[in-house]
C-alpha cells in the first residue's frame, strides 16, 4: 500500500511534522522550561510538599514524557488511517 | 532463615528462570538471532527495552547520586527518560520501516557508502564496549557483596550465565529473559521504597510520599530535609543547581540525545512486527522505565533523611554514640564503603559539610540503595530480593550490549564488508562466535578494568549524542544530506567531543596528559566534559549541512529510499538484502 498521489504523500508528511513540532514544544517546555530555565520562578508555587519547579524536574516532566509518546502513537495511528497507509 | 542462605535461594531461583527461558527460546535463524524474528509484542518489547536500558548504574547508583546532588541530580532523571520521546517520534518508526538488522546498516545504505558504515561500526563498538565494562564490574561487585565470594568468582558466574542465554538464544533469548529480569528488578526496587515511604510519611506510594508530611508532624518531608542538611552546612536539597543553569541544560540535552542514539536501545525497536508497534513500544518502554525513575527521587531524599536521622535522631540534642551504632552501620564499615573517624574524641558521630569537623570520612553513594532495606529494618527476604534485582539490572544490560557488538561484527563487518556472499548458516555461527568473543573481551576488561573505566560511561553517551543520533536524524528528515556531509559530520562531532573530554580528563583518561586540567574555570562556558555531547551534536549537524551544500546531491534511488521509510505501511519483516 502506498499513497495514491504525490500530493497526498506530501500532505501526510506535513501533518506528521506539525504533530511532531507541537509535541516537541511540550517536551521542551516541561523539561528544559519548567525543570531548568524557569525553576526558580516555579519554586515559588507549592504542590503539597513539593516546590513546583523541583516537582517538574524530578517527577512531572517524566509523567508528561509518557503521555506524549502515547499521544503521538495514537495520533499517528489516526493519521495513517486517514491517508490509508495503515497496515491493517 | 539466615540472610546468606536466603540470598542464594532467591538469586539461584532467578537464574534458573533465565536459563530455562533461554533454552525454550533458542534462535534458529539470523533473523531470530538479531531481531528475535521481528514478532515481539510491543508491550513485551517495551518491558525488555526497559530492562535493557536500566543498568546497574540506574539500579544501584542513581538514587545515591541524587541523594547527594538534590535538585542537580534531575539532569539524570530527565535526561535518561526524555530521550525515549525522541526515539518514539523521530527514530524508532522510521528505522523499523526500513527493516534491517543493525544501525550501521541503515547509515551505510542511506549514505550509500561503505565508509559511512565502517565509521558507524567503529562508533558503535567504542560506545558499547565502554558501556559494557561498567556492567561487568557491576556484576562482579554485586556477586561479591551479596554472596560473599571473590570479585573474580562473581564475575565468572555472571559471564557464564550471560554466555548461556545470549549465545544460545540471541536476541530472542535475550528479549524473553529481559522480561523476567525487568519483573525482578522493579519489584526489588519498589518494595523497599514502599515500606520506607510508609514508615516515614504514612503514604505507601513513594512518589506521593515525597510530597507529604512526616508522620506525626505537619512538616513536609522535603522541607525537613532542606532544614536538616542546611543546618549542617550542606547545600539546600531542593535548590542545589549543578554547575550553572546552562550546564544543567546542556547536560540534560546530552543525556537525552545520547539515549536516543545508543545502538543497543535502537535495535530493540527492530523486533516488533509493524511501524505502529514501534511507536507504542517506545511508549511502553517509557512507562516501565518511569516506574523506577519516579521512585528514585523518593528513595534518594528518604535515604538521605534516614541517614541524618540515624546520626542525629529527631528531638534529640545529642548525636548518636559510636558504640551504639546500628548493625547495618557496622556491616558497611567492614566493606570500607562507610568510614568513621572520631576527630574530636567525644565518642559521638558528627556529620557536617566542613571537612575539618566532619567525622563521616567516607560514605559511598552506592550504599544508599543497597543499605536502604537494612536501614528501614525490612525482613531478610527483601534484602535478598535487592541482591537479585541488582544482578538482573546488570545482566540484562550486559546482554543487550553484547548483542549489539556481536551483530556489528558478524553482520556489518563480516557480511557487510568482508564476505558479502556468506551463507545464513555460516553467518549465524559467526554471530555466535562474535558473541562469545565479546563476552570474553568484556570479562577480561572486567577483571582488569583500565584506569579510565570510571569515565567511560559518560563518554559513551557523548559519542552516541555526537555521532549516531545526528546521522540518523539527518538521514531520515533531510534527503539532501549526502555521504560526504554525513561522514564529515560524524567525524567532526566525535572529534570535538573527544578533544574536549581528553583535554580536561586526560588522553584516554590518563590524568597527567590533561593539558587544560579538570577544573571548572577552564571549561567552555562552564560546561562539564560529561555534558559536551550536545555541543558535539551541534557541530555534527553544522558540518554535515555545510559539506552537503557544496557537494553533489545524493542519487535518485537514495532520495526514493527516504520517501519510502516515511510511509508506514508495507513494512517487511526485518530481513536480509
Amino acid at each position: 500500500m502506498a499513497f495514491k498521489s504525490k500530493e497526498l504523500a506530501q500532505a501526510y508528511w506535513r501533518e506528521n511534522l506539525k504533530l511532531m513540532l507541537v509535541l516537541s514544544i511540550i517536551w521542551f517546555v516541561v523539561s528544559y522550561g519548567c525543570g531548568v530555565l524557569l525553576v526558580d520562578v516555579l519554586n515559588g508555587i507549592r504542590l503539597g510538599g513539593y516546590k513546583l519547579g523541583f516537582w517538574f524536574a524530578q517527577q512531572g516532566s517524566i509523567y508528561v514524557f509518557v503521555i506524549l509518546t502515547f499521544v503521538y502513537a495514537k495520533k499517528m495511528g489516526d493519521l495513517d488511517r486517514k491517508y490509508g497507509v495503515d497496515d491493517e | 532463615m539466615e540472610l546468606q542462605t536466603l540470598t542464594y535461594i532467591v538469586v539461584g531461583f532467578t537464574f534458573a528462570i533465565y536459563i530455562g527461558i533461554a533454552l525454550w527460546s533458542r534462535a534458529g535463524s539470523t533473523k531470530e538471532f538479531y531481531v528475535a524474528g521481528g514478532g515481539v509484542h510491543p508491550i513485551a518489547n517495551g518491558m525488555a527495552t526497559a530492562a535493557d536500558w536500566m543498568s546497574a548504574a540506574s539500579f544501584i547508583s542513581m538514587a545515591g547520586l541524587i541523594a547527594y546532588m538534590g535538585y542537580g541530580g534531575s539532569v539524570f532523571l530527565m535526561g535518561w527518560t526524555g530521550g525515549f520521546v525522541l526515539l518514539a517520534m523521530f527514530l524508532a518508526p522510521y528505522l523499523r520501516k526500513y527493516g534491517k538488522f543493525t544501525v550501521p546498516e541503515f547509515i551505510g545504505d542511506r549514505f550509500y557508502s561503505r565508509t559511512a558504515r565502517i565509521v558507524a561500526v567503529v562508533c558503535l563498538i567504542i560506545i558499547s564496549v565502554t558501556y559494557v565494562i561498567g556492567q561487568m564490574k557491576g556484576v562482579g561487585v554485586a556477586f561479591s557483596r551479596f554472596l560473599q565470594v571473590s570479585y573474580e568468582a562473581g564475575l565468572l558466574v555472571g559471564m557464564t550465565i550471560v554466555f548461556i542465554y545470549a549465545v544460545v538464544g540471541g536476541m530472542k533469548g535475550i528479549t524473553y529473559t529481559q522480561i523476567a529480569q525487568y519483573c525482578v528488578l522493579i519489584l526489588a526496587y519498589t518494595i523497599p521504597a514502599i515500606f520506607i515511604s510508609l514508615h516515614l510519611t504514612g503514604n505507601p506510594i513513594p512518589q506521593l510520599g515525597l510530597g507529604s508530611t512526616i508522620t506525626g508532624t505537619d512538616v513536609y518531608l522535603l522541607d525537613r530535609l532542606d532544614q536538616v542538611i542546611t543546618e549542617l552546612g550542606f547545600a539546600d536539597y531542593t535548590n542545589n543547581v549543578r554547575g550553572s543553569t546552562l550546564n544543567m541544560f546542556v547536560y540534560t540535552m546530552s543525556l537525552m540525545i545520547g539515549t536516543a542514539g545508543l545502538p543497543h536501545v535502537i535495535i530493540r525497536f527492530f523486533t516488533v512486527p509493524k511501524v505502529k508497534d514501534a511507536r507504542t513500544s517506545a511508549g511502553w518502554a517509557l512507562v516501565f522505565i518511569a516506574i523506577l525513575y519516579t521512585t528514585a527521587p523518593a528513595v534518594a531524599a528518604m535515604a538521605r533523611l534516614n541517614l541524618h536521622n540515624t546520626i542525629r535522631p529527631p528531638n534529640s540534642t545529642q548525636n548518636m554514640a559510636y558504640d551504639e551504632r546500628p548493625q547495618w552501620f557496622r556491616n558497611w564499615e567492614k566493606t570500607g564503603l562507610l568510614g568513621f573517624e572520631d576527630k574530636n574524641g567525644d565518642g559521638r558521630v558528627q556529620y557536617t559539610a566542613d571537612p575539618a569537623t566532619n567525622e563521616m570520612v567516607n560514605i559511598d553513594k552506592d550504599i544508599m540503595v543497597l543499605a536502604n532495606p537494612e536501614i528501614a529494618k525490612l525482613p531478610n527476604w527483601v534484602i535478598a530480593l535487592v541482591a537479585a534485582g541488582g544482578l538482573a539490572a546488570a545482566l540484562s544490560t550486559a546482554a543487550g550490549l553484547l548483542l549489539a557488538i556481536a551483530s556489528a561484527i558478524s553482520h556489518d563487518l563480516l557480511k557487510g564488508v568482508f564476505k558479502p556472499d556468506i551463507s545464513e548458516k555460516s553467518e549465524l555461527l559467526a554471530s555466535r562466535i562474535a558473541m562469545a568473543g565479546a563476552i570474553g573481551v568484556a570479562g577480561y576488561l572486567g577483571y582488569n578494568p583500565p584506569d579510565f573505566a570510571a569515565g567511560t560511561v559518560a563518554l559513551a553517551f557523548g559519542l552516541a549524542a555526537s555521532s549516531i543520533f545526528p546521522a540518523l536524524m539527518m538521514g531520515i528528515f533531510n534527503r539532501r544530506i549526502n555521504k560526504e556531509g554525513a561522514i564529515a559530520g560524524m567525524v567532526a562531532g566525535i572529534g570535538v567531543t573527544l578533544l574536549y573530554v581528553f583535554q580536561h580528563k586526560g588522553i584516554m583518561f590518563v590524568a597527567s596528559t590533561a593539558f587544560l586540567g579538570d577544573m571548572s574555570p577552564n571549561w567552555f562556558f562552564g560546561i562539564e566534559p560529561n555534558a559536551f555531547g550536545a555541543v558535539g551534536a551541534v557541530v555534527n549537524f553544522a558540518v554535515a549541512f555545510a559539506v552537503s551544500a557544496v557537494t553533489r546531491e545524493p542519487p535518485e534511488h537514495i532520495q526514493d529510499l527516504v520517501e519510502h521509510i516515511r510511509v508506514p505501511s508495507g513494512v517487511e519483516a526485518a530481513h536480509d538484502h
